[in-house]
């Protein structure tokens, strides 16, 4: 029987004990951070690079579709197993192989939880700065799919940043490394900057070097509290003009604060209707502490109605995780969220706010807005109930009303999540033409027969529409 | 399983979806996807017609249903997955919290049966330590989901356990833990037992290992020498105006097999300025029915437990054990849709403490004896994630003069013990006993401290197979013994 056969193939190519195929298994891994729901043809958990490349040959032979998977945390549908794709999870290739002081790189599997890796390479004074909210729920493969971002992109930049190598399989099986271990190396084109982002399309990330930054010796954190959220944006751009480079601006609205507040007591300023939440790093406590200050007394000067250093390490760490939670807890005030993840120029903070603040009252949405300030990556939730579909379909126009805002602003549609199954329809409204049209032409000179996590990115105009809210 | 995708390329280009990133085109159409290809849709649609038609006969029923309300709150953000033992064990998302939850989603919209044996397997492979619970952003009450799933599957599957099992469940829940006679008697042949030396002759023999006991056997608790009976006993404040009049449960294990630390509990208890009272009637306090499927039974037992409070002139309720004070805090809602019970029930609850949180809320006198060692506390689940109490046991030990506290990596994931867990799932409940104790010995303890029975068992099982000897106390053990040698 040829199914029977295919499992068979897989289970001698991975292990038995690491093929699933079981009803439950396959609804486990049907989903990710996302509403999405899909059913996959198998799970394979491999183990080695021979094995994801031999699992790629069996697929390009079967013309079966992959979905590489990490740890299934990323929000925009990227690991969802649409179409019935064999899911890839590397979660099983989960070894800190290098941590190199010498060359300040990191190589690692796949599978190694950001969260991991940071611990491991601070407990020798190194440092890898890109931080996603998710970062204890999300592993390096995912984060590199998907260039994820973070807190601390505002000064440290984001996940591609810090890829300097990558070891990809390629859909038909052919193993490529690319990149190396200088700091600088400019020699053909940047191959690890195409497949960093790449969402899965081209191919299965198996193995990857991060460049890592020697510890700041110190970081303090201080919140400042507005009686408007637009003083709070106005904050940010007097800070930003002001020479300072804070490591985090973070942004939480009212709605937000109070969400948070209802799961970790962190004392957070609920009556309030905005915080900023600043961090700074360094290696000389007093320039650290001098710098948070002078942040503080521009907060005041642009109307803060209070401001506050955080006294310890474990204050300091409360007010951190309660804004990592935020995302998770806004299904406390409605049953689902639409969350986006615009960007716009740093100058265009005020007016963004602005714009999502119109739209939702023009469509009578719930939308609380946080993010990373700083580096003008916001994240307007549209709260909702997926149930009601009269509702759904204002979600549905007021979400196209934000891309089209933050695109108008010169900002774009993700900062940091990716496109995914979210917002592939919206993809126009950001590339031109001719952008998406070198972007086939990559797809298709390294993925020509379309395996790599089909249904991703690219609109299908005429097509289902994948985006069903 | 069926796969419902087999592509042909040659159907597909005839279709005309002819395109840069499609399977087989090279450019200027939109891109197709996989579910257009010819013949998907149609064998997708049946099989979601074939699982349907499963569900229905299969779906939960009755009494006791997973409410809807709890498992639709889970965003999926994965938060929980790096706090849950069986997934960092597997690292198969079926075998984490949100898979779980997934699960009894599933089967509550009737789109998985509720005995499917992926998903029998899956309610019984959770350990019920609750560490999604604690970290869970959006409020996923996963204990309120997980007991009713489990009890769903008892009353469609028990029937169909070998007889044999059918047996040894009901001696258990019925026998040993409904009437604490019966325990008592297995327990002094137990204690005959284990100290008349036909122990080591049985051990020596491996007769145990040809009738497949030696399990159970190695994980039966040594049993004290004097057993802690409630009847009635009151035992008087060490101060003139006593701060409350506690109630003591005695427990199950805890009075056979812990007498010591119920001792204990009641002379600290004294010394702290309690009156106590170990009243009559009390008895099991159900957790052990609950986890396993048994709501039924686990509401008798918690209604005599109700009654025996109800009757003393107690002010606050005891408990030593953080498993059974976990079931007991949430009495309220196990009668939550039961009129006579709920508000006794839920007024029963707000008067259980633990007893660290207890002692750490009246304050204990000063007079403790210098303990120059190195203590590790070990988090039992059902204290620091059901009850969220992690810094009072903490602030107890630190107010013995010379004692170190010292943190473990990887403090809240569970040891195995899991109540009857070690028995039911040995291989998960050994890999995770393993984990514990490479941890804890990684911070090279003189004493380990803890405030469950069944964490105190797994946790000298295992120092047992690493042929360690590091002794393991109640916290409030380490407290008596403290105030004794202060004298």
């Amino acid at each position: 029987m040829h199914n029977t056969r295919l499992v068979e193939e897989l289970k001698e190519i991975a292990g038995a004990a690491n093929v699933l195929t079981a009803d439950e298994d396959l609804l486990a891994y049907g989903f990710d951070g996302t509403w999405y729901e899909s059913k996959p043809l198998a799970v394979v958990l491999p183990l080695t690079t021979a094995e994801v490349s031999a699992l790629h040959k069996l697929a390009t032979r079967e013309r079966m579709a992959i979905t590489p998977r990490a740890m299934g945390s990323g929000l925009s549908g990227g690991a969802v197993p649409l179409e019935g794709s064999l899911v890839l999870g590397v979660m099983r290739m989960n070894r800190i192989l290098e941590i190199s002081e010498a060359d300040g790189v990191a190589v690692v599997q796949p599978g190694v939880v950001n969260a991991d890796l940071q611990r491991a390479v601070e407990a020798r004074g190194l440092f890898y700065p890109p931080d996603p909210a998710s970062l204890k729920q999300s592993a390096i493969g995912g984060n590199v799919a998907e260039n994820a971002g973070g807190a601390r992109c505002l000064k440290y930049g984001v996940t591609g940043d810090y890829v300097m190598a990558l070891e990809v399989v390629l859909p038909n099986g052919d193993v490529l490394r690319t990149g190396g271990r200088t700091l600088k190396n400019v020699t053909g084109y940047n191959l690890r900057a195409l497949f960093t982002g790449s969402e899965g399309t081209l191919g299965t990330i198996t193995e990857i070097t991060l460049r890592l930054l020697p510890k700041p010796k110190f970081v303090r954190t201080a919140t400042a509290a507005f009686d408007s959220i637009e003083r709070a944006a106005q904050t940010v751009s007097a800070v930003m003009a002001s020479g300072l480079l804070p490591t985090s601006i973070e942004l939480l609205d009212r709605i937000t604060m109070r969400c948070v507040e209802d799961n970790i007591a962190a004392g957070l300023p609920v009556d309030a209707d905005a915080l900023l939440l600043f961090a700074v790093d360094g290696n000389q406590e007093a320039i650290v502490a001098g710098e948070l200050e002078a942040i503080a007394s521009l907060a005041r000067e642009h109307g803060a109605t209070s401001t506050c250093v955080a006294a310890s390490e474990a204050e300091s760490e409360a007010l951190w995780s309660a804004r990592r939670a935020i995302s998770p807890s806004l299904a406390r005030v409605r049953p689902h969220k639409l969350g986006e993840d615009v960007a716009v120029p740093r100058s265009q903070i005020v007016a963004m706010i602005r714009a999502v603040r119109e739209i939702a009252a023009r469509y009578g949405l719930t939308m609380p807005i946080f993010g990373h300030a700083g580096d003008g990556n916001l994240h307007p939730n549209i709260l909702c109930d997926r149930r009601d579909p009269e509702e759904m379909a204002r979600v549905k126009l007021a979400a196209r009303e934000i891309f089209e805002a933050a695109i108008a602003l010169g900002g774009t549609l993700s900062g940091e999540h990716g496109i995914g199954l979210l917002k592939k329809q919206f993809l126009e409204l950001d590339l031109g033409p001719e952008a998406i049209a070198i972007m086939h032409k990559l797809k298709d000179a390294i993925d020509p027969l379309g395996i790599m996590n089909p249904g991703k990115i690219f609109p299908n105009p005429g097509g289902p529409d994948a985006f069903r809210l | 399983m069926r796969f419902a995708f087999e592509p042909e390329c040659a159907d597909h280009r005839s279709e005309g979806f002819i395109e840069a990133s499609s399977p087989c085109g090279r450019s200027g159409r939109p891109p197709p996807t996989f579910r257009e290809l010819k013949g998907w849709t149609l064998r997708r649609a049946e099989r979601r017609e074939a699982m349907l038609t499963d569900a229905e006969l299969k779906g939960f029923t009755g009494a006791d249903i997973p409410p809807e309300d709890v498992y639709n709150r889970c965003v999926r953000c994965g938060l929980c997955l790096p706090t849950c033992p069986t997934y960092l064990e597997t690292l198969v998302e079926t075998s984490s919290p949100r898979g779980r939850i997934a699960l009894i989603k599933a089967v509550g919209e009737g789109r998985l049966a509720a005995n499917s044996p992926g998903f029998v397997h899956q309610m019984h492979e959770c350990l019920d330590c609750r560490a999604c619970e604690a970290v869970c952003p959006s409020g996923v009450m996963y204990g309120q989901i997980l007991e009713p799933a489990r009890t769903q599957i008892e009353r469609t599957a028990g029937s169909r356990r070998p007889l044999g099992q059918q047996a040894i469940r009901a001696f258990a829940l019925d026998v040993l833990f409904g009437d604490f006679t019966a325990l008592r008697f297995a327990a002094t042949l137990l204690r005959f037992y284990q100290r008349s030396g036909l122990q080591r002759l049985v051990r020596a023999s491996g007769l145990l290992r040809l009738i497949d006991l030696h399990r159970l056997e190695a994980q039966a608790p040594p049993i004290s020498s004097r057993f802690f009976i409630p009847h009635n006993q009151r035992r008087r404040a060490a101060a003139p105006q006593p701060k409350a009049t506690a109630f003591v449960h005695a427990g199950c294990v805890m009075h056979v097999a812990f007498a010591d630390v119920d001792e204990a509990t009641v002379r600290v208890l004294n010394r702290a300025g309690c009156d106590v009272v170990v009243p009559e009637g009390q008895g099991c306090c159900g957790a052990i029915s609950i986890h396993a499927g048994d709501l039924d039974r686990g509401r008798a037992l918690a209604k005599a437990n109700i009654r025996a409070f109800e009757r003393s002139d107690a002010d606050v309720y005891i408990i030593n054990a953080a498993g059974c004070g976990s079931t007991l805090k949430e009495y309220g809602h196990i009668f939550a849709g039961d009129s006579d019970w709920a508000q006794r029930a839920a007024d029963f609850s707000s008067k259980v403490r633990d007893l660290t949180e207890f002692l750490d809320t009246i304050g204990i006198p000063l007079n403790l004896a210098r303990l120059d060692a190195v203590v590790v506390y070990q988090d039992p689940c059902h204290l620091v994630n059901a009850q969220r109490i992690a810094a009072a046991p903490r602030r107890l030990l630190a107010k013995i003069p010379g004692l170190t506290l010292r943190e473990i990596e990887e403090a809240t994931i569970c040891c195995g013990s899991a109540g009857i867990y070690n028995l039911t799932m040995p291989e998960m409940a050994d890999r995770l006993k393993r984990r514990k104790i490479e941890n804890v010995l990684a911070a090279n303890p003189d004493v380990i401290a803890t405030a469950n029975p069944g964490c105190a068992l797994q946790l000298a099982a295992g120092l047992r197979d690493a042929g360690r000897n590091v002794p393991v106390k109640h916290v409030v053990e380490l407290l008596d013994d403290a105030y004794s040698a202060a004298g």
